[in-house]
């Protein structure tokens, strides 16, 4: 709309400073675009905001023959860049201005000068953060007009950050001066106050170079303590995903006994049928993007514990009881599994994209939380509710637990336990299938996904007691916070290797893993 | 009891030696055959995993290599005879390199083999192609320190990819500090030791490099990451060089674009990330991160574009990408097949001779040269990210580098050279005029 209103009283101008810098555009060369931006940026014309915000999003189109540079407006209709005329086509031989990182900081200090006078607030605000970063001297007129004028409380602590940025860095700005800036700035507390207040150099006053030394002091306390909060939440997020890889295995091993080596590759079937019901709804009905992880996870379900119940009935079954056999064949199968999607779908990875909801990340306090991984939280906890209702309160689940604690008794009792068996490894499988939509949104959808997730899985159920659900919440949100703290500290690679060490420490001293099964069924 | 078990064990022993013999005779008679077959055509042998984790990167090159052959020998082949591609599937799995690289140049009799991906399967090959004289090109990029008489690295060394790249970085984007991230195994250690002590004889402080391993299939980066995050806000420029391998690379720039961390702020430069591996994300959030090779599939040249339009139709598939270790494939297939036909033989010691001085052009316009230390010559650029998972190339070298095969930036490789013409040896120290054995 702004753009609009801005062309429409554009007025035809003559050829001069400001046509030439457009004309700089279409010379395909880094130097030159940068020399135009800050050129038609500083011109006061208005096609400059277009212009500018055009180039960020690649709407910016050049001619090389003719030097003429067009806007393509969002809604299809094009302006020619110099005169802010009409032109009923942009020609062919022009393509869209390229951009490197560097200009990218250019254009996003002239766009934050260009909107700090914006009616649009989140605009203002924007615009007042890229200041503050890029804290360019000849912005402070316009930062200082805009806070003059400025109602909203949040735009004008930003635009009051800008301005003390600029201040800090401007070389005759005045010691008091500068000492609020020092405040202000320490107040904001982040990590960008604190680059800010790095970087000051050494020819200011020595009171502020001191109040700034004070304020990084500061801030570095609080971020340290903020910095334990965020290793929590990241071990929370990690044992999540840890628990919801392992949920499925601590059905099929934990109750059923079976040494499941192909569990990964249930996971990996998941993560294959969110993949194809996004492709689906990419060529059929775009609309529904959004939704495609709800519509994934009941098909998953279906399709892992599908395969999960033939693979019961036509393999596991004769095995009961030969853990060695059982691990054989699972093993073998796992690698059939992995060829039969590799043939499939060929051996690169696949694009599963994340919806609109679950993309970005939010800040709480000084720390950033991704929408993926709180979801996937959130998930992980659903699903594990709805698997222990299941259990208790279903007729199903009345029969697993019969079956697994005595099989004999249950038999006698009229339950069908073959039946139960495969239900059993069908609902375990069809687990590791949802775990796979989930998973597929943080990592590759590759014939290998299942692998990387097997030994961890393992690892959470003996670790968490065989047999229980519960053990397996714990040990997977203990060995997630364990490893994220230990990170920091010791390394991806050793943080890993620590944790190994801790669990075989550990089943030495607790050979049951941390919730044990009591009472005769142990025993059996 | 005794008799009895004796001869128990005594008769099949006598059934499997008869079984045994009569194996070796069909054998015999099998490679007999073979021999003759090699009469018509000219075996090439192609050695990519096509199951397992490294399927994913290697498939293509397999796929390349029959291009290859299929277009030379509509060209009427080489030396009047047709090339006839041996594919074998080494799984992924090292000692199995090994094994099937035995197999193509005993059994099969190929002339000359194309393959491998990681540095461990082209160690694991090595002594074959030593011990049966046979001849390997090797596409990919690598972390140099070896030069073998019967490999050819007709990928990157670091001199040709990681040093022009943080060049590029401390000119354009004023770098001051700088995370080296890699996945925890050969070539990314070597890699970022050079790496190192070239920053460090820039003038960059300990303090402003940080370096960070991760086990391979690294999924989990949020704390690497906010790390990453942390490093940067100190007030001075910092960018990432990553060599992360393969699968763990998708998690990570998920996560740096979720974290939000711009190119513009933090920019990555990766030299393991191609079109390829891009294939599997939502390259938006991305745009402006950086990767350096010697070829990609977005530049215009006329070569370029002919070779991706007729890989295409190979393929039939309108959307295949190309990729720089493919482009190496091809610079290597053409010099191999100039080699042979300037020595009109397909003998392993006269076209390992013949090769240093051959020239081939490569698909960005220039004419890439077989050095003495069996590299090659090539350009690089560096490219950056765009929202369609292509490069838009934003730098390039004045002109072809020259390959290293030692380091000049390491103590231990500094005075080394490897000169396959004149020396006759992979490690001669020019210091100290000596050979120092083998190459590696």
């Amino acid at each position: 709309m702004l753009s609009l209103f801005l062309i429409a009283v554009a007025l035809p101008a003559l050829a001069g400073p400001f046509e030439d810098a457009v004309a700089k555009f279409a010379n395909d060369e880094f130097s030159d675009t940068e020399e135009a931006i800050g050129a038609v940026a500083t011109s006061g014309n208005p096609l400059a905001y277009p212009i500018i915000s055009a180039l960020q999003d690649g709407r910016l189109m050049a001619d090389p023959d003719t030097k003429k540079v067009f806007v393509t407006g969002t809604d299809g209709n094009s302006i020619d860049a110099a005169s802010g005329a009409t032109v009923a086509n942009v020609p062919d031989s022009a393509s869209a201005v390229r951009l490197n990182n560097r200009l990218r900081r250019s254009v996003d200090a002239a766009l934050g000068s260009l909107t700090l006078m914006s009616p649009d607030v989140a605009m203002r605000i924007q615009a007042a953060r890229s200041v503050f970063k890029s804290h360019e001297e000849s912005a402070l007129p316009v930062v200082e007009k805009a806070l003059a004028k400025e109602t909203s409380r949040t735009a004008k602590a930003a635009l009051g950050e800008a301005r003390a940025a600029i201040l800090l860095y401007k070389a005759d700005a005045s010691e008091v001066d500068k000492l609020k800036a020092v405040a202000i700035i320490k107040a904001r507390g982040d990590q960008e106050a604190l680059a800010l207040l790095t970087d000051i150099g050494s020819d200011q006053p020595a009171s502020v170079t001191k109040a700034a030394a004070g304020a990084i002091g500061s801030i570095q306390n609080s971020l340290a303590v903020w910095s334990m909060v965020q290793n929590a939440w990241y071990g929370l997020s990690l044992g999540s995903v840890l628990l919801l890889a392992a949920i499925g295995l601590a059905i099929t091993f934990g109750v059923m006994g079976v040494i499941n080596m192909a569990h990964g590759e249930m996971v990996m079937l998941g993560a294959y049928t969110t993949f194809v019901v996004q492709e689906m709804i990419r060529t059929r009905y775009p609309a529904l993007f959004d939704y495609s992880l709800l519509i994934a996870v009941p098909l998953a379900f279906l399709v892992s514990g599908a395969i999960g119940v033939l693979i019961e009935r036509s393999i596991i079954r004769f095995l009961y009881g030969r853990p060695l056999e059982t691990l054989l064949a699972t093993w073998g199968l796992s690698l059939v599994l992995q060829q039969a999607v590799r043939t499939a779908f060929g051996p690169t990875n696949r694009e599963v994209g994340n919806p609109s909801w679950m993309s970005g990340a939010f800040e709480l306090g000084q720390i950033t939380i991704t929408y993926n991984r709180l979801w996937i939280f959130c998930f992980t906890l659903a699903v594990f509710a709805i698997l222990l209702a299941m259990l208790r309160y279903t007729a199903l689940g009345l029969e697993m637990r019969a079956v697994t604690q005595n099989r004999r008794m249950a038999a006698s009792m009229g339950i069908a336990t073959s039946r139960v068996d495969a239900l059993t490894f069908g609902l375990g499988s069809g687990i590791a299938g949802i775990a796979g939509v989930a998973l597929s949104q943080i990592d590759n959808v590759s014939p290998n996904l299942g692998q990387s997730y097997i030994i961890d899985s393992f690892m959470v159920v003996v670790f968490g007691g065989v047999g229980n659900l519960w053990g397996t919440l714990v040990g997977a949100f203990s060995l997630g916070i364990a490893n994220k703290f230990l990170e920091p500290v010791a390394g991806a690679v050793l943080g890993k290797i620590a944790i190994l060490v801790l669990i075989i420490l550990f089943i030495q001293k607790r050979p049951r893993g941390l919730f044990a099964l009591k009472g005769r069924a142990v025993e059996a | 009891m005794l008799t009895k078990s004796t001869h128990g064990i005594a008769a099949p022993l006598s059934r499997r030696r008869w079984l045994a013999a009569t194996a070796g005779l069909m054998l015999g008679l099998a490679s007999f055959t073979g021999a003759s077959a090699a009469d018509d055509t000219i075996k090439v042998g192609v050695l990519h995993s096509l199951s397992g984790t490294m399927a994913i990167s290697e498939t293509t090159l397999k796929d390349t290599i029959l291009f290859l052959i299929d277009e030379q020998n509509k060209k009427g082949g080489v030396l009047g005879k047709k090339l006839e591609a041996v594919v074998v599937d080494p799984a992924s799995n090292w000692p199995l390199f090994a094994e099937k690289a035995r197999e193509l140049i005993t059994k099969d009799k190929v002339a000359v083999v194309f393959g491998c991906w990681t540095s461990v399967s082209r160690k694991s090959v090595l002594p074959v192609f030593k011990e049966l004289n046979n001849i390997l090109f090797y596409p990919v990029q690598y972390e140099g320190e070896e030069s073998e008489r019967n490999v050819f690295y007709t990928g990157a060394a670091p001199n040709q990819q990681a040093i022009p790249a943080v060049d590029y970085l401390m000119k354009e984007e004023k770098v001051k500090r700088w995370v080296l991230a890699g996945t925890d195994y050969v070539y990314p250690r070597t890699t970022n030791k050079i790496l190192e002590a070239y920053l460090k004889s820039k003038g960059v402080a300990q303090d402003d490099i940080m370096i960070n391993y991760t086990p391979f299939g690294h999924s989990d980066w949020q704390t690497i990451v906010a790390d990453i995050k942390k490093f940067g806000s100190a007030g001075k420029k910092t960018a990432v060089v990553s060599t992360i391998n393969g699968d763990a690379n998708v998690p990570f720039y998920k996560e740096l674009g979720n974290q939000g961390i711009k190119a513009k702020d933090i920019p990555v430069v990766a030299f393991s990330v191609g079109e390829e591996e891009l294939a599997g994300i939502d390259t938006k959030p991305l745009v402006g991160h950086l990767a350096a090779w010697n070829y990609f599939e977005s530049i215009k040249t006329p070569a370029n574009e002919k070779f991706i339009k007729e890989w295409q139709a190979y393929t039939k598939n309108p959307k295949r990408t190309t990729n720089d270790p493919m482009e190496a494939h091809v610079i290597g297939f053409n010099m191999w097949v100039k080699a042979v036909e300037k020595v009109k033989s397909t003998d392993p010691d006269k076209v390992i001779d013949a090769l240093p001085g051959i020239e081939a052009a490569n698909l960005t316009g220039g004419v890439s040269k077989m050095l003495p230390n069996h590299h090659i010559t090539k350009p690089v650029f560096i490219g950056e990210i765009k929202g369609n998972g292509q490069f838009d190339v934003v730098w390039k070298t004045p002109s072809l580098v020259a390959g290293d095969a030692w380091s000049k930036e390491l103590d231990g490789s500094r005075d080394l050279i490897g000169d396959w013409v004149e020396k006759k040896c992979g490690n001669y120290n020019v210091k100290t005029n000596k050979c120092l054995g083998s190459g590696s």
